[in-house]
């Protein structure tokens, strides 16, 4: 097994394709971090308008913390989508390519490959996401230094010590890799339905825009689906940055608000990994190679 | 010893009985039976579309038969798979590999997918026999559809099997490409005792390589047996050309000749015995016709042509 995902990570990086979500997020961090660096002032001046009249804010509002707050919140939307192109494409680019039937006619079974793909495939959305994490978060760190981090929530605003945020963004990259492993999942699951490349990456691209549309949406036909749908919980990460108050309205440090909220949103995306994996699985064995 | 050798030469690598496949309403395989005994060139014949890869493709358990069994080294295929496959080297229609890898690193990669551990120099070795040493360090994108196929020849063999599958092997060769494959293929027969299954629509390949042939149509067996028991040399395929062909083929029909005529839509063939060949002749002379041309056609493609335009 373990020669097996050595194969498949050989193949996806000695891929050019493998890259461009790489250079996709590093060319994205990197602007935004250079805008804010250059009129991050005026920025955080814009986000504190509302409330410069009641509360007085010292130290340093736009610092590592908050530009990587910032980032996450518009990069994981997206790199679903950079995750797809390669996890969509693991077994059907294999069809198209013609050398699933090689694969498939070597002494391991179709079972053993399809895991081996599934978790090649899942090493490479974790190391997009160290990547991520590592841009977003070290590299701003290193830039705009630290201090609290300040967030303004819809009707609140909450501000965590430095010493407390930390172990936060590690709770948030651990949650965000189950959001991503879920994406990986189910482009590996169209990938093995198709004998096309291009097909699983837009399917996955837009069950994903089609799932996320239904979580937004306040209808409420769409609420008795919502808690089963995998895109109502990939934005929980957030969750990790709410935090307890005691009855003096001072933040308990340590603690956050809603663990249980974390917890249901883990156990759905893990239900709709082993899901789709399973699928896969059962595909692929049942499915005659005519590529 | 000796009986264990004598085992292994008597025994059927492929034992394939009464297997069906069917895809929807169309039959692509229909009840074919046929058995390959160990250190025999098997030929497999078959128009394009006459149901081979997908037979070959069920002797990989790449597809599921529909009914019927499939042995191999007197296993079952569905039952055997894993230990079966580490026996096994195949190439299937096209060539198709990973453009963006090398030669060397396609078969350390399929070296990788064998429990027995497989040397550096046996990679060399392989890419040698192949012909493709010297492009052993290029990437695939850079190949010709040729060197594609010696690689992908080179990929069944690196392990050492003891079954050979080899589908279509020689297309897109050149004509020494084409001479160089069948050496191979009957080097690995007769020098290292290999079971090789070929398959092709280019019979005059099969013909001078294979003890044993099997042809199918439409999915289902048109003949089988020993190639050179099948192609009769005693016995000739001739097309005789005349300034006349409809009374040519009237007297031939109303003398003692009438009985080797062959069915064809064009032209007059027989298929009789070498020594006739000139009596013939002779009787259209004598019948006042002219003969301008006697063409022996002895070769696997007429009979195929024969067999599968009767059918």
């Amino acid at each position: 097994m373990w020669s097996l995902i050595q194969i498949e990570l050989y193949k996806i990086f000695r891929r050019p394709r493998t890259y461009i979500a790489f250079g996709a997020i590093a060319a994205l961090i990197v602007v935004i971090q250079l805008g804010l660096k250059i009129d991050g002032d005026a920025y955080a001046g814009f986000l504190m308008k509302d409330i410069n009249d009641t509360l007085t804010v010292d130290g340093k509002v736009l610092n590592g913390y908050l530009i990587c707050y910032i980032l996450l919140q518009l990069l994981l939307v997206h790199v679903p989508l950079l995750v797809a192109l390669i996890a969509a494409d693991m077994i059907s680019g294999e069809a198209n390519l013609g050398t699933l039937r090689l694969l498939f006619s070597t002494p391991f079974s179709r079972t053993h490959w399809v895991l081996a793909k599934f978790i090649a495939a899942s090493i490479y959305t974790i190391l997009l996401l160290i990547w991520l994490a590592f841009l977003a978060l070290f590299v701003s760190m290193w830039i705009f230094g630290t201090d609290d981090l300040f967030l303004m929530k819809s009707n609140y605003v909450v501000l965590i010590e430095q010493g407390d945020v930390l172990w936060r963004y590690v709770g948030a990259f651990v949650f965000a890799s189950f959001s991503l492993l879920t994406v990986t999942s189910l482009g590996f699951l169209m990938s093995s339905l198709s004998s096309n490349s291009i097909g699983p990456i837009v399917g996955t691209m837009s069950a994903i825009v089609f799932f996320t549309i239904l979580s937004t949406l306040n209808i409420p036909l769409f609420n008795v689906v919502k808690p089963y749908l995998f895109t109502t919980h990939m934005n929980n990460w957030k969750e990790f940055f709410d935090i307890k108050v005691n009855l003096n309205n001072e933040a308990i440090r340590g603690s956050i608000l809603n663990i249980p909220k974390i917890k249901t949103s883990l156990m759905v995306l893990t239900l709709h990994i082993i899901l789709f994996v399973t699928a896969s699985v059962i595909i692929i064995k049942k499915k005659d190679i005519l590529s | 010893m000796f009986g264990v050798f004598c085992y292994y030469y008597s025994m059927a690598v492929i034992k394939v009985e009464n297997i069906s496949k069917h895809f929807g309403t169309l039959k692509a395989v229909d009840d074919l039976s046929f058995e390959v005994q160990a250190g025999q060139v098997f030929g497999f014949l078959g128009q394009n579309g006459s149901g081979k890869s997908t037979t070959i493709r069920m002797l990989l358990s790449l597809i599921h038969p529909s009914s019927g069994n499939i042995e191999l080294f007197g296993k079952s295929i569905q039952k055997n798979r894993d230990s079966i496959l580490e026996q096994v080297g195949a190439i299937i229609e096209r060539p198709d590999l990973y453009p963006y890898l090398s030669a060397t690193e396609h078969l350390q990669l399929f070296a990788k997918v064998r429990k027995q551990k497989i040397e550096a120099s046996s990679i060399t070795s392989t890419l040698e026999k192949v012909g493709l040493a010297h492009r052993a360090k290029d990437k695939v994108q850079t190949f010709s559809l040729g060197m594609k196929q010696r690689l992908g020849i080179a990929i069944a063999l690196v392990h050492n099997p003891s079954l050979i599958i080899l589908d279509e092997p020689t297309n897109g060769l050149d004509p020494q490409g084409i001479a160089d494959i069948r050496a191979l293929i009957q080097h690995l027969a007769k020098e290292e005792g290999k079971t090789v299954f070929v398959s092709s629509h280019l019979l005059s390949e099969i013909e001078q390589v294979a003890h044993q042939i099997l042809i199918i149509h439409q999915g289902k067996k048109m003949v089988e047996g020993v190639t050179k028991e099948l192609l009769d040399p005693e016995k000739r395929i001739v097309q005789i050309k005349t300034t006349n062909d409809e009374l040519a083929l009237a007297s031939i029909r109303t003398g003692s000749f009438g009985k080797y005529i062959l069915a064809r839509k064009e032209g007059i063939h027989l298929k009789l015995p070498t020594l006739e060949i000139a009596l013939l002749n002779e009787s259209l002379v004598k019948a006042g016709i002219a003969v301008l041309g006697i063409e022996t056609k002895n070769s696997l493609e007429d009979y195929f042509l024969q067999i599968t335009s009767n059918a």
